[in-house]
């Protein structure tokens, strides 16, 4: 059974990576989180995205919320902003997709062209 | 929406877009009186009186990237469906307080759904802010407060990945006691 307990060996587990990192962030992904983006699945995008970081071991990477950005039609949205690399926005972001982009962007740091929407520098 | 925990998902997000520092969930199942009780209760920015009265007309957003908002008006016709209501309570600077009861054994009522995965969603994307969450099935209480997580987590972030993992667990075990709402 999980008890708040726990949290203190979690505790000492995250700050040893923290230490290693130094506190740095590498990058950053962003789901939209509008009624549109809810209603098209940003909530299981979402955990895709969650639980492929936790599979892979990734844990300098913020992930974040926002609202609608006003392509509601594309939703679920996900912006990834890597060091070094223009920040990306993905379209129609399934589950499957979500984990693709971790792997393959995220980690991989090749940009998914087939599902990008808009690019920014 | 196809699921209630999805419209939970969604309110929560306007008391984020209202400044909430906390938000304070509870969900009620109560089979004697065949009802279910949804609220959302938030310390944000609060809307004054007139705007409460518009609130759940489709065409009266707040927001500026599309003209219709559609959160609350689909949250009273899913209420309204299976002979519940929507209510909503706000004080302008105190906060707001949206209600939605279902009728719990209603054929037009839509599923509870995936609450782990709503209240995880909010917490790792929203790590500054404080959320609770109130399960009670016929008189059986889970309570879930992220203040008392982050009072175990001292520096470390609670959107960091293991402890995430291990609220996922916590939330599944803890609804699973109670009971889970179907």
């Amino acid at each position: 059974m999980k008890t708040l307990a726990d949290l203190q060996k979690i505790r000492e587990q995250v700050q040893k990576q923290m230490k290693v990192r130094e506190g740095k962030q590498r990058g950053k992904i962003v789901v939209a989180m509008g009624t549109c983006g809810i209603a098209s699945g940003a909530r299981e995008t979402m955990s895709a995205i969650l639980d492929e970081l936790e599979k892979q071991g990734v844990s300098d990477v913020t992930v974040t919320q926002t609202g609608c950005k006003g392509i509601c039609d594309k939703e679920p949205v996900v912006d990834v902003a890597m060091p070094g690399q223009p920040t990306v926005t993905y379209g129609l972001v399934t589950p499957e997709r979500a984990r693709a982009i971790v792997n393959g962007h995220v980690i991989g740091g090749e940009i998914q062209s087939d599902w990008v929407i808009a690019q920014q520098d | 929406m196809r699921e209630i925990s999805l419209h939970i998902l969604d309110i929560v997000q306007n008391s984020i877009a209202a400044g909430a520092r906390r938000v304070e969930i509870k969900s009620t199942a109560d089979t004697e009186c065949d009802r279910l009780t949804v609220t959302v209760k938030d310390d944000g920015s609060g809307m004054p009186y007139d705007m409460i009265a518009r609130i759940t007309d489709p065409f009266v957003t707040t927001r500026t990237t599309r003209k219709v908002g559609l959160g609350l008006p689909m949250l009273k016709a899913a209420a309204e469906m299976c002979g519940g209501e929507l209510r909503i309570e706000s004080v302008e600077g105190k906060g707001t307080e949206v209600t939605a009861e279902f009728g719990l054994s209603h054929i037009d009522r839509m599923p509870y759904g995936d609450i782990v995965g709503t209240i995880v969603t909010i917490v790792a994307a929203n790590p500054d802010r404080d959320f609770r969450y109130e399960h009670t099935v016929d008189g059986r209480t889970f309570v879930l407060d992220t203040a008392d997580i982050r009072k175990e987590l001292g520096d470390v972030p609670i959107n960091a990945l293991p402890v995430l993992s291990w609220l996922r667990g916590y939330l599944e075990e803890g609804i699973a006691r109670v009971g889970a709402i179907s």
